[in-house]
């Protein structure tokens, strides 16, 4: 049993070479909209160069707690946020910080795929573009190149730069959303259930594509396929009801959860 | 429960919605279908009947508009008429009245000379003097020049003043006499006929007698014209009268001739064109001298008293100055407005009540906004009168809260997808609105601004306020200047009594309508623009 144990642990670390480094922390998250509140006092660290799965019921606020993570909850005027919420160690939240600077270093993919409905190449170049990322058309081309290579999308849209976003298949555009994603280098990127209108090969490929991206960036999933989360993510999160039952290593949260309600949420008791 | 459904419902198993009773429903609901289709149908084809009656009055009546009947007349600018060395001094007028006595020279005494002057337009003056100035190697000889006719004189050629009745041709028709009243017989009685039915009254003497209220009966005999003004029974079945000499024969002799009686159908009181003059145009139309061009002068010049100088271009210079003026304030502060409102002001009671007053605004009479113009704009900021600046501003309120209602409504309907993808890649919100909301905006903010500027070039009653109603003769030449614009050009034509600015109030009315025709094609083709660009 001892043995048993200290053998998972090693199995992990070596997994992920040596202890990770905290990239975001929240402490005590509130979220209010309006007089309802949505998050209650929820804690939870976000490793570096781990994906990170939220999973929970819908209307748990893993949504929610997605978009505290780069401020996108600022665009809805009756959401209030409390608590701590730090990106290697600062306060995203402090007036100093700059939202815009931190929605660059903290990317977001959305459930439904949205690319502009401007070309292939005009979608990923408009991250780095505004940000003053490249110097001449030259370095935005490799930007454009490199992010549509890490999203697997290079291939198959190469020949079509200049064709509408819009035009691509709803896995494609998810590919692209990803890319457009990547293009502003982020550190951090967060994905509100990425995959949830893509058929399972599409599925497959972003699945894939997560597990590469690992190796650079920390990502933050929201999924309601437990599969997906066994399946892509380094550590888990279950939200119930706007609190964090239970959070852990993906191995030990889908094998011996602690919490009744995690258990019975995995083996699809509820939710 | 389940017995009754059996006994009532069809035989079938699936009979919900394969028996009878769902079959008459289905037939009721394409019933329902079809009726609507005719109805919708119906609906179109009124208002398309509706437009095609109005388009096809108005092109009709604004035709005769586009052109202008010009005569040519021999001028004399020798130098004893015209000085070589100070030519603006000479009576252009004058030279022109000459070459027109010059083509009927039979014409003696005042009261016919001034008739005969009359019909060439008082413009004729200055456009001979101006083409003088133009190419001063006409002077010096005798010329053919061709000036404007008299709107009398024009409409009457046009067809549009008098109605000519049926002529015929008579034999044997005697002319005796001399002087201005002359003594006429005829071969027959038929002619009297004709006189009764002509309208002509029984006199005391037992004969006919023409007046001004009965048709008029011209009898061209001998290369003159002779009007009948009293007929009566001859002796052996023929008929005898009296006329008037409109134009003298060239040989007044007893000996019988050949004759053509023509009808003037409209009575001489119920028209604005005299015998005489009708004979007077018809000799030049025979000779060749009357030309009908198209109508430059409707087109390129400003507004005048004599309806055949009276042109449009000063109020299309106008309307075009106070479009610009609107467009250029009412556009982009409206945008800014809506993209404000829509996408930055946090809500509030405060931005609700200027949310509910703009939509007030939009529902305000448009003359309110002329009120405010004369006393904000005029009164107290003392902004010139009559000047497309002013009308511009106001009208420019006018439209602002239509553009910024449409424009609002266009950033609305732009998903919120786009700014989320824009503000989780970094973008801050002017670049989000900027960069992707605003374009996807454009065509339905554009459609917006065309409908407002429509409405702004068609709208009247706010620039009668602030004095654009004034007859202003020349060419706006800039914002400041005083100037009109077409639909006030349209409703002072109107007012005028000459007829021949029916024709023009027409002609306008269509200049308007080409007008709209061309903002909205250019509203399309940007429309398109914009959106190819995605
Ligand atoms: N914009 C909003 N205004 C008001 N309430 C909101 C808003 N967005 C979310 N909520 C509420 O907050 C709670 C959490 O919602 P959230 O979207 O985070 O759920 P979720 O876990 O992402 O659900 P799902 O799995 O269905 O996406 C819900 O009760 C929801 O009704
Ligand atoms: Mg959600």
């Amino acid at each position: 049993m001892n043995m048993l144990t200290e053998a998972g642990v090693e199995q992990q670390l070596a997994d992920q070479g040596n202890t990770p480094a905290i990239k975001m922390r929240g402490k005590g998250v509130t979220v209010h909209y309006g007089d309802k509140q949505a998050l209650f006092g929820v804690d939870l660290d976000v490793p570096e160069k781990q994906v990170t799965a939220l999973i929970g019921p819908s209307g748990c606020g893993k949504s929610t707690f997605l978009r505290c993570l780069n401020r996108m909850n600022d665009t809805i005027p009756i959401c209030r946020v409390g608590g701590d919420i730090t990106l290697d160690g600062e306060d995203i939240y402090d007036p100093k910080i700059d939202v815009v600077e931190l929605r660059a270093r903290v990317g977001m993919v959305f459930q439904k795929p949205n690319p502009f409905p401007k070309s292939i190449y005009e979608n990923i170049a408009y991250g780095p573009r505004i940000h003053g990322l490249t110097k001449n058309k030259a370095e935005l081309d490799a930007v454009v190149e490199s992010s549509l290579r890490k999203a697997a999308l290079w291939d198959e849209v190469k020949d079509r730069l200049q064709e509408p976003g819009t035009g691509l298949s709803g896995g494609q555009q998810q590919r692209l959303c990803i890319a457009r994603a990547i293009a502003v280098s982020p550190e951090v990127i967060l994905m509100d259930e990425p995959c949830s209108a893509l058929d399972p090969i599409a599925t497959a490929k972003v699945e894939e594509l997560i597990d590469e991206l690992r190796q650079n960036y920390t990502i933050v999933i929201v999924t309601h396929s437990m599969q997906q989360a066994a399946r892509v993510s380094q550590r888990t999160a279950m939200f119930h009801l706007g609190y964090l039952v239970e959070e852990g290593a993906t191995d030990k949260m889908f094998t011996n959860p602690d919490d009744k309600r995690t258990q019975d949420y995995i083996t699809g008791r509820f939710g | 429960m389940t017995d009754t459904t059996l006994s009532t419902g069809p035989a079938s198993p699936d009979s919900l919605h394969t028996g009878d009773a769902a079959k008459a429903r289905l037939r009721a609901r394409y019933a329902a279908e079809a009726r609507f289709k005719w109805l919708g149908a119906g609906a179109v084809a009124l208002a398309g009947f509706f437009l095609l009656l109005l388009l096809s009055t108005i092109v009709t009546k604004a035709l005769p508009a586009f052109h202008q009947n010009y005569v040519a007349l021999e001028v004399d600018l020798s130098a004893d008429k015209i000085d070589p060395a100070d030519p603006g001094a000479a009576n252009f007028l004058g030279l022109v009245h000459d070459g027109m006595a010059g083509e009927f020279p039979q014409v003696s005494g005042r009261q016919e000379r001034r008739l005969l002057r009359g019909l060439v337009s008082t413009g004729a003056g200055v456009m001979l003097r101006e083409a003088i100035e133009a190419d001063p190697t006409m002077l010096g000889g005798t010329r053919r020049i061709a000036v404007p006719l008299d709107d009398f004189a024009d409409l009457y050629l046009k067809g549009l003043l008098a109605k000519s009745g049926p002529s015929c041709r008579i034999a044997g028709v005697t002319v005796s006499g001399a002087g201005d009243e002359v003594a006429v017989g005829f071969p027959d009685d038929a002619i009297l006929a004709m006189a009764r039915g002509a309208g002509a009254v029984d006199g005391e003497d037992g004969g006919l007698r023409l007046t001004s209220g009965s048709q008029s009966l011209l009898l061209e005999i001998a290369g003159g014209t002779l009007k009948i003004t009293e007929l009566s029974t001859g002796e052996a079945g023929g008929a005898i009268g009296k006329a008037t000499v409109l134009e003298p024969l060239a040989s007044a002799s007893d000996m019988p001739d050949d004759a053509m009686l023509r009808t003037i159908e409209t009575a001489e009181a119920n028209r604005k064109i005299t015998d005489r003059e009708i004979v007077w145009l018809d000799r030049l139309a025979g000779a060749g001298k009357i030309e009908n061009r198209w109508n430059t002068l409707f087109f390129f010049t400003g507004a005048s008293r004599e309806p055949e100088l009276a042109g449009i271009w000063g109020a299309v210079v106008g309307s075009a100055l106070t479009m610009v003026v609107t467009l250029a304030l009412s556009f982009p502060i409206g945008v800014a407005a809506a993209i404000y409102l829509e996408e930055f002001a946090t809500k509030n009671r405060l931005t609700n009540l200027i949310e509910v007053n703009i939509n007030n605004l939009a529902a305000v009479p448009s003359i309110v906004f002329g009120l405010l113009g004369l006393a904000v704009f005029l009164n107290w900021f003392s902004l010139p009168r009559s000047a497309p600046l002013v009308g511009g501003m106001v009208l420019a309120l006018m439209t602002l809260p239509t553009i910024i209602i449409a424009a609002r409504a266009a950033l609305r309907a732009v998903p919120p997808s786009i700014r989320e993808a824009a503000l989780g890649i970094g973008a801050s919100k002017v670049q989000t609105v900027f960069h992707h909301v605003l374009p996807l905006a454009m065509p339905g903010i554009m459609t917006g601004t065309i409908i407002g500027m429509a409405q702004a070039l068609g709208e009247t009653a706010p620039l009668l306020m602030i004095g654009m109603v004034a007859f202003i003769v020349d060419i706006p030449g800039g914002f400041t200047d005083a100037a009109t614009v077409l639909p006030v050009q349209i409703f002072m034509w109107a007012d005028f009594p000459e007829p021949a600015f029916q024709q023009k109030t027409s002609a306008a009315i269509l200049i308007l309508l080409g007008f709209l025709v061309i903002m909205n094609a250019i509203a399309v083709v940007l429309r398109k623009r914009f959106e190819r660009r995605w």
